[in-house]
């Protein structure tokens, strides 16, 4: 058998107007752990899509080998037959199905022509025990954390006898502790010669667990790292993916001026109502002019909770003791509407799903929360829409082939930008923003760190939730962190490590409902 | 017609290449009119010239009259991602309860205002269920279909068809406005060619202005020749139906209010604060929320628009047939929500111009007239109609999804 278990050779995938893939050879040797890495819209997911079939075989040019063998995939079901299981970010299993359901969808075992649930249940346990969980199969995903069910999916896919695992992005959602459990499963099924795929954004991971490491820009092969012969570096990497060096990802912050409080919540308790469980006990915090903080945590530890109670309450928490007070002066939003025209402004954590109109375009997208600005009359003026979009666009660097492009075409970096500018549009003076660089690239964190600091620099306050430890430290003058809907720790920058992070991350406390 | 004007200029390839493109990227749009098209030609020929009469043509103007304000009421409801299914029979109800008014002595200037505050009434009702209780638009309306209909049927049940004969009610739909007092001395209804010219003369002003406004923005614009070609195309189609109509009795008044409810709709969606709500709502409901927008508020108001639509729809049909029958309303909403989808509006919501609903209304209605006049069975133009229907849904779905990719 060749050393490799999958080569691609001389792949080229072309859409109207753009080179995708440009002759990308990419070689997998059995049993390693293959990273990939790259920019957003380096190529990545077209190349993963090109080898599981989702693109079928006519639609490119170029080869795939697997165990020696030309294969031409017309659907993903035939991949799948070759032993290639591929987990996206955005997971793939039913809610409200049990697990043991979810494991065998496709494929389940049959007993005659009816299907042997008792060995299904049987079957599940065996597979959820291979990859550390140790759960009731017959638990509904949705009762599931997010950790757990992308074990589910890895599970899941090992229930098919899978040759090559690929994963994109599998820590994207995690917390650090999940993110360590997945990384160590990924090296317990190398050992048990599982061949992996990992596509990441953390180079942290990527250092951690690549056997080889292949670097994709602008849909080329940059440079394949043999990650075994010698221990790779993550400026390395960041060299090769952008084609330059960034010395520090999080820019230096000069001539820090903090005033006074400018924001406090007191005593903030928050109850579920369909529940009836508290998911904030207590919470005491305050962000003063021209800081940030950074509210770090696990996931499910409360933060956007906090955030999305703090501003307009859209989920209809209730909200059963607690105080809000906004340049000393008592507040209560009752919907975004108020904060907003109080000067308070809330970038989501996920920017698709409700952050952005995805089938509008970028000016709607930016004057959307602020449309009172642009209003002569009862008529919003487009011309000076048009003038204020475009001044955002330059000062933002926003990559766009106009301002009036649709938002749902741009790159990730471009659409969190976008999102930026329009709450910026808004002139707040307490910015929250819920993890900032979720999924976009080394290049655009940078611009928007760089950006945090303009602005907390012009005295605005910024208040960061990020699962990133590094970001977290790197970012914050002041940390709190959270555990469970409580605040369990607060530290100085100069003061606060990752360790010390993660051990009140990971604190419960009493009184404190998961 | 306007995102005609945002398709990149191909530079090279010259107007050929330009002309394809414009086709591809606009394939939706020209679908419409490419449909409504064929449906003039081929029943202009197989009803040998009846179909385009000047009397025919009014007669098609005044029927879908009714169906295109229900559809400018429904696209909004669509965009936002809702639908209605009670407008048929709240229009039916709503139209037997003027009849039943002027029936028993109201003054028709009392009637008009009274029917259409019934019908916010109704918009309200409905808007409240699915907004502050929650209950699914789809759940509330098929409740209030059942609802309206019976009460339809139970204030006819005693006398049956109820006649109108106030005069001034029926000329709503079956009437015309008067001329100007020196049009006497022309063969031709003066005031509604002047109207046309005056329509053909805002029309190219606004082109020019747009078209002025993306080049000192450097957006991408239409070659000269194509842009001059669309001028010169509507400026055709605008002043030949003016010339019909002037011809023969003059400007309908179906058609001066149909027009006035547009303006004001568009107006509403493409100028407005409220417009960028709804069509934000209709995009992304979360985002909206939480970019400030009162979603709950916007949809009651749009429910409300609704109802007062359905009101109105229910005054043009009773004063078209001069009477209030006891099934008036029946499908109403079927007319209504495939004007809307054969308009453009998106399946997935947030997308939609009450402009091409119009054409949407004349595409279905052409259909019916067209049908009516061949003397086809009416159970077979209901199947024509529901195929037309789910085809207009599917081409929609197809084009949008590989727009996508």
């Amino acid at each position: 058998m060749s050393e490799f278990i999958l080569e691609m050779r001389a792949i080229t995938k072309e859409f109207p107007g753009v080179k995708a893939l440009d002759n990308v050879s990419f070689q997998v040797r059995r049993g390693e752990i293959h990273c990939l890495v790259g920019e957003n819209g380096a190529g990545k997911s077209t190349l993963m899509k090109v080898l599981s079939g989702v693109y079928p075989f006519g639609t490119f040019d170029g080869s795939i080998i697997i165990n020696g063998q030309p294969q031409q995939f017309r659907h993903v079901s035939d991949s799948e037959k070759q032993g290639i299981a591929i987990i996206y970010q955005e997971l793939a299993l039913f809610p409200e199905l049990p697990i043991y359901e979810n494991l065998f969808m496709g494929h389940e075992i049959m007993k005659g022509r009816i299907i042997d649930w008792n060995e299904t249940k049987v079957r599940a346990k065996q597979i959820l025990e291979r990859v550390g969980l140790d759960l009731d199969p017959s638990r509904k995903v949705k009762d599931l954390g997010v950790g757990q069910r992308q074990l589910v999916e890895i599970a899941k896919a090992l229930s098919r006898d899978v040759q090559i695992l690929i994963l994109d992005e599998p820590t994207a959602a995690l917390n650090e502790d999940d993110s360590r459990n997945l990384l160590n499963l990924l090296k317990e099924l190398k050992g048990q010669g599982v061949t992996c795929i990992l596509i990441s954004h953390k180079l942290k991971e990527v250092v951690a667990v690549a056997d080889t490491i292949t670097v994709l820009r602008d849909g080329r092969v940059v440079t394949s790292l043999d990650a075994r012969a010698r221990q790779v570096g993550e400026q390395e990497i960041i060299k090769h993916m952008v084609g330059r060096e960034i010395e520090n990802i999080y820019p230096k912050r000069e001539n820090v001026t903090i005033g006074d409080v400018l924001f406090e919540i007191k005593n903030w308790t928050v109850k579920d109502p369909s529940t009836n469980g508290e998911i904030l006990h207590n919470v005491n915090m305050y962000v003063r002019r021209g800081e940030i903080v950074g509210l770090a945590g696990l996931m499910g530890s409360g933060r956007t909770e906090l955030a999305l109670s703090i501003f307009g309450n859209v989920p209809g928490y209730q909200i059963t003791s607690g105080e809000l007070y906004l340049n000393g002066q008592r507040m209560h939003f009752r919907h975004p509407a108020e904060a907003i025209s109080s000067g308070v402004a809330y970038v989501t954590e996920d920017r698709k799903l409700n952050g952005l109109v995805l089938i509008q375009d970028v000016k709607f997208n930016i004057s959307l929360p602020s449309l009172e600005k642009l209003e002569e009359g009862v008529v919003v003026n487009e011309h000076e829409e048009i003038a204020m979009a475009e001044s955002y666009r330059k000062s933002l660097d926003i990559r766009t082939p106009s301002v009036k492009a649709k938002v749902g075409n741009l790159s990730g970096g471009n659409q969190q930008k976008t999102s930026l500018a329009k709450w910026l549009f808004a002139e707040p003076s307490l910015l929250i923003m819920d993890e900032p660089t979720r999924g976009i690239d080394v290049g655009a964190k940078y611009e928007i760190y760089t950006l945090m600091n303009q602005l907390v620099a012009q005295g605005m306050s910024i208040l960061m939730i990020s699962s990133e430890l590094l970001e977290i430290l790197g970012m914050s003058d002041r940390i709190y962190i959270m555990s469970e809907g409580t605040i369990t720790g607060e530290l100085d920058a100069q003061e606060a490590t990752e360790e010390k992070i993660m051990a009140m991350a990971t604190k419960t406390t009493e009184g404190s409902r998961a | 017609m306007k995102s005609a004007e945002a398709t990149p200029r191909t530079a090279k390839g010259g107007l050929g290449a330009e002309l394809r493109s414009l086709l591809v990227s606009n394939i939706r749009d020209y679908a419409m009119y490419v449909a409504l098209a064929v449906i003039f030609i081929v029943f202009t020929i197989v009803t040998d010239r009846l179909f385009i009469s000047p009397r025919n043509l009014v007669n098609l103007v005044n029927q879908t009259g009714y169906v295109a304000v229900l559809a400018i009421g429904m696209t909004l409801i669509l965009i936002i991602r809702h639908i209605d299914l009670s407008v048929g029979f709240v229009a039916g109800f709503l139209g037997a309860v003027a009849a039943i008014l002027l029936m028993r002595g109201w003054h028709v200037w009392l009637v008009i205002p009274v029917v259409l505050l019934c019908g916010i009434a109704v918009g309200v009702y409905q808007g409240l269920l699915v907004t502050r209780i929650k209950v699914p638009a789809f759940v509330t309306t098929l409740a209030g279909m059942f609802i309206f209909r019976g009460l339809l049927s139970w204030v006819t049940a005693g006398t049956g068809t109820i006649i109108v004969r106030d005069p001034t009610f029926l000329q709503l739909s079956n009437g015309y406005i008067p001329d100007l007092p020196w049009g006497r001395n022309f063969s031709f209804h003066l005031l509604t060619l002047l109207l046309g010219i005056l329509l053909v003369v805002v029309f190219i002003w606004g082109q020019l202005k747009q078209r002025q406004d993306l080049k000192r923005y450097n957006f991408p614009t239409t070659s000269p020749v194509v842009f001059l070609g669309k001028l010169v195309f509507f400026s055709v189609i605008i002043l030949g139906v003016t010339w019909i109509m002037a011809s023969y009795r003059g400007l309908p008044w179906t058609a001066v209010i149909v027009a006035v409810v547009l303006l004001i709709y568009n107006f509403i969606l493409n100028k407005t604060r409220l417009g960028r709500h709804i069509y934000a709502i209709g995009g992304n409901p979360e985002a909206a929320e939480l970019s400030g927008i009162k979603v709950k508020q916007v949809t009651f108001l749009v429910f409300a628009s609704m109802g007062l639509m359905a009101a109105l729809a229910g005054i043009l049909y009773t004063s078209r047939l001069a009477s209030a029958t006891p099934t008036a309303g029946l499908g109403f909403e079927l007319d209504a929500i495939a004007s809307s989808y054969i308009g453009g509006v998106s399946v997935g919501g947030g997308v939609g111009r009450v402009t091409n609903t119009i054409v949407g209304a004349l595409v279905i209605m052409s259909l019916t007239n067209g049908m009516n006049l061949l003397g086809v069975d009416i159970s077979f133009q209901y199947v024509v109609k529901g195929a037309i229907f789910v085809l207009a849904v599917a081409f929609d779905v197809i084009t949008r999804s590989r727009a996508k990719v």
